[in-house]
This record gives structure tokens, C-alpha cells and sequence, in this order.
């Protein structure tokens, strides 16, 4: 319910969040030569959107951006079952030799993640992948390590952390709240 | 939008028993499964360890390569029986088959059966998924949802369509899987035939009813055409195949009369010169190959839609 809810980053914070990450993106990788964005469904998508609006902002240069549902990678369709709805993918471009950033809103388990790599490699061999989270709320049951975050959040596994963006539910916000039993 | 029902069946057997909303659901898996067979890497781990075993007690070209590449694509191990290689032949029924195959822990059962109601009997005793890929002359659900997808990517919609089906009527497992699903979306089918080949009371199903095929032709979205089954005994239907293809083939100068952006479809195989000339199975209008890759990408969601349910529920739907 909303009054258990914690505000972590407000809409401002997000944007500048972004800002910076884009920065860091140029920077270490040197420009956008050979880069690409790929956003995991569904949030990361819209990141990955604002990721290569802020890049072109800075370069002037709009990078090629791809999205992924990982629905049929995932480990644990055996337990989620029918409640997986499928999604479309589309790389509409060459992945070979570029510098891939994927995109996603929270990194937890690191599963997801996991499950994007092995979708992503299907379509071809990335020169390299680099990782972009909003956030990083810790728990790790993987060996995943995001190069980019927009803020790191010490959660409990009983919270939950929400992200809202103004592209899925009307505004933007990064909250924390106690997980519905 | 995501469509917000989920899959809950065991088993597809026909489209006589699924709501709109499970069609639905379905046409949309399907959009995202199309993609995968663009990619360098033709394949996905979803259905990674699950057994898909197939049945053909008919035989089959098509639909048998369709579901078996739709199965590898997904990951499934898969197994061949056909009727001709397999113990029915000794005498072995149809339900003891079945169960040995389920005892070697097989997920989804896809079969096809010359008897119509065949799968219908079978689903509810196993506890595998059973999908019918043909029972005799009653239904051919898969190939009435990819008749469905390919209609809606080229036309956008199937509401309000006109939708004729000419041919052979009678036997056609086809049609009567395309009227359920047709109907329930909002198309407005007809169907075309000599009288001898139309079934009886197929005009309680909703649809509209014609020997002419000018009439069928006249202001159709979508002429499906069905294949004169000459291994049915066509020759006690009508006089002579010649007789038939005058009155009822599919060419360019029946085409005069129809919507400039027909739709021209065939479940295959195709008897070129019979039911439809060359030039219009390789014209403009004809999207007969279309429908075999839209097909892939139907089966690949519906072993997903299937596979996805707990497989030790069997007795809920019994």
C-alpha cells in the first residue's frame, strides 16, 4: 500500500541518474563507436530509450538499440508456468564486434541477467556486453556485476523495490516496499 | 496490450471448446515466436528437457514438419511414431499406445488420427498435454490459428471480414476448426461447395451457405480453398474432376469478380489445375507460403501455452 512505500529516487533523481550513466557509457568505452543499447522487457527497454535520447544529446550521434524478452531463457519457467506471456524481441541490427550495454531497471538475483546473456548470444558474438542497471538492490545468487549503476539500495529479500517510469505507469519513481504476502 | 488471460488447458483438441480470449491469446504467443526463426541461432531453451512425442496415424507432410521443427526450435527432445512403423499394426489400440509412450514420461502428446474424436477420448486419461493435429473429419486446430494469424498480419483485423472456404467441405477438418475460431472473433464465414459436398446443418454453425462460387468469390477478404481429397472416393461426390474444376476452380477469371486485395489461402497440399490454377498459387494474391511459416511460429506458441501448465493436474479437467 502506498503509505508503506519509501521513496528512494524521485523523477529528478532518475533523470540525472541517467545522465551520469550515459557520461560513464562515452567515457569508457571513448564515444559511440561500435556501441549498442539493448533494453531487457520491459522496463529496461524504456531506459535503454532515454539511455540513447541523452547519448545523442551528448554526441549527436543515435546508437543503434535493440530490445529482449528473456521470457524463454528463463530457469524458472517450471515454476512461473503459464503465467510467462511471451514478448517480441527484436535486435534490428548486427550484434558481431559491437559493444552491447544492456539495460535493465533493477539488478537482484542476477538471473535475469543471466538469462539475457544467453538470449543476446544467439544473435550473434558481441565484441563485448556491459551491464547499465537503475538500480542495485544487492542479493546476488549469481556471479553478475552491473558496470554501470544509478544507485545502489540496501534492501532486505522481505522489501520489494519498485520502479515506475512515465512510459508504463505514469510517472517516475524508484520506491521501496514491504513485500505483499 | 498484453492480453491478461492466462492458459490453463491441458490439452488443445479444437477451437469448438476454446473462448476468444484463449484464441487470442494464442495469435499473440505466436507474434512473438515468429522472430526466432530470423535469428543466426534458430533456437530457444524453453521447452529445454521436456519430451514431445508425435503421432501420425495419417500421413502428413506439413503439419508433421512444421510441429517437429517447432518442437526443436523450442528445445523439446522429440520422438516419431507413425502408424505404419508402430505396434498398431500388431494390434495394439490406440489407448495402450499411448499409455506406453506416457509411461517413458512424455510431456505433450501431438497427434494426428483418421478418427474424429480420437485425441478427444485420449486427453483425459493421460496426464500428458495431448494436441490434435488432425482428427478426421472434425478438427485441425493449429492449422486454424495459423489460417487466423496469417488473415490478421496481412489484413490487420478479423472482424468484420468475409472469410469463403470452397472445396470440399465435407472432409474438411480445416473448415470446421477455421467456422469455430472464425466466428468467435467476429468474421463472417461462408461456404462454397456442390451439395453433395457440403455436411448436413453446417448452416447451424453460423455461417452462410452457397453452391455458387461467384457468390463466394463476390466482395470475400479471404478465399480459403480446400483440397479435393481424391483418397476420399471423390469420384462418387461429383460426376468428374473436370466437372468439379469448372464449376468451383480458383483462376484468373473467377478472380475478375473479386476484392482487388483478396486474400487467396490453401492449407496445402495443393492439386494444381483442380481446386486452383498455377498462376494464382504462385500470384500476387496468394499467400500460401506465408501461411507455412506463420504456422511454425503458431505451433512453437502453443507447445510454449501447453507446456507451461503443472503437469500433475490431470484429474481438474477429467
Amino acid at each position: 500500500m502506498p503509505n508503506s512505500e519509501r521513496t528512494i529516487l524521485t523523477e529528478q533523481e532518475i533523470q540525472r541518474a541517467l545522465v551520469r550513466v550515459a557520461h560513464e557509457i562515452l567515457e569508457r568505452n571513448h564515444g559511440t563507436k561500435e556501441l549498442a543499447l539493448v533494453g531487457i522487457r520491459t522496463r529496461g527497454v524504456f531506459l535503454a530509450e532515454r539511455l540513447q535520447a541523452q547519448i545523442e544529446e551528448i554526441e549527436h550521434v543515435r546508437i543503434p538499440l535493440g530490445t529482449l524478452d528473456i521470457t524463454l531463457y528463463r530457469d524458472d519457467l517450471e515454476e512461473i508456468g503459464s503465467r510467462a506471456s511471451v514478448r517480441e524481441t527484436s535486435i534490428p541490427f548486427d550484434l558481431n564486434d559491437k559493444i552491447v550495454v544492456l539495460v535493465d531497471d533493477v539488478l537482484f538475483t542476477g538471473r535475469t541477467v543471466r538469462a539475457a546473456l544467453d538470449a543476446l548470444i544467439d544473435f550473434g558474438r558481441p565484441k563485448a556486453i556491459q551491464l547499465a542497471v537503475l538500480v542495485d538492490r544487492g542479493h546476488r545468487e549469481l556471479p553478475v556485476k552491473a558496470d554501470y549503476v544509478g544507485k545502489n539500495i540496501p534492501t532486505s529479500k522481505e522489501e520489494e523495490v519498485i520502479l515506475r517510469l512515465k512510459e508504463n505507469d505514469g510517472r517516475d519513481e524508484v520506491v521501496v516496499a514491504e513485500k505483499k504476502k | 496490450m498484453t492480453n491478461p488471460i492466462r492458459w490453463t488447458r491441458k490439452d488443445l483438441l479444437g477451437l469448438r471448446d476454446l473462448s476468444r480470449e484463449e484464441i487470442l491469446l494464442v495469435l499473440e504467443t505466436a507474434k512473438s515466436f515468429r522472430e526466432i526463426s530470423q535469428r543466426p541461432v534458430k533456437k530457444v531453451p524453453a521447452l529445454r528437457g521436456k519430451t514431445v512425442a508425435n503421432l501420425f496415424f495419417e500421413p502428413s507432410t506439413r503439419t508433421r514438419i512444421s510441429f517437429e521443427l517447432a518442437e526443436k526450435r523450442l528445445s523439446a527432445d522429440t520422438i516419431h511414431v507413425a502408424a505404419s512403423t508402430s505396434s498398431m499394426v500388431k494390434g495394439e489400440t490406440l489407448k495402450d499406445t499411448a499409455r506406453n509412450i506416457e509411461s517413458l514420461k512424455v510431456d505433450v502428446l501431438v497427434m494426428r488420427h483418421p478418427c474424429s474424436g480420437a485425441p478427444h477420448r485420449l486427453a483425459p486419461q493421460l496426464s500428458s498435454s495431448v494436441i490434435n493435429a488432425g482428427d478426421g473429419i472434425n478438427e485441425h486446430p493449429t492449422q486454424a490459428l495459423l489460417d487466423m494469424f496469417t488473415i490478421l498480419e496481412k489484413k490487420g483485423k478479423i472482424e468484420g471480414l468475409k472469410v469463403s472456404f470452397v472445396g470440399d467441405i465435407l472432409h474438411s477438418r480445416v473448415t470446421r476448426s477455421n467456422i469455430w475460431g472464425l466466428t468467435k472473433l467476429g468474421a463472417k464465414v461462408t461456404v462454397c461447395a456442390p451439395k453433395t459436398l457440403l455436411p448436413k446443418a453446417v448452416d447451424q454453425l453460423g455461417v452462410r451457405v452457397t453452391t455458387d462460387l461467384r457468390e463466394a468469390v463476390k466482395d470475400a477478404d479471404v478465399i480459403n480453398l480446400l483440397r479435393i481429397q481424391l483418397e476420399r472416393q471423390a469420384q462418387s461426390f461429383f460426376p468428374s474432376i473436370r466437372e468439379y474444376a469448372t464449376a468451383y476452380q480458383i483462376n484468373h477469371h473467377v478472380l475478375k469478380a473479386a476484392k482487388p486485395d483478396v486474400l487467396i489461402m490453401h492449407p496445402g497440399p495443393v492439386n494444381r489445375g483442380i481446386e486452383i490454377t498455377s498462376d494464382v498459387v504462385d500470384g500476387p494474391f496468394s499467400v500460401i507460403l506465408d501461411q507455412v511459416t506463420y504456422g511454425l511460429a503458431v505451433r512453437m506458441a502453443v507447445l510454449f501455452l501447453l507446456s507451461g501448465q503443472p503437469h500433475d493436474k490431470k484429474e481438474e479437467e477429467a
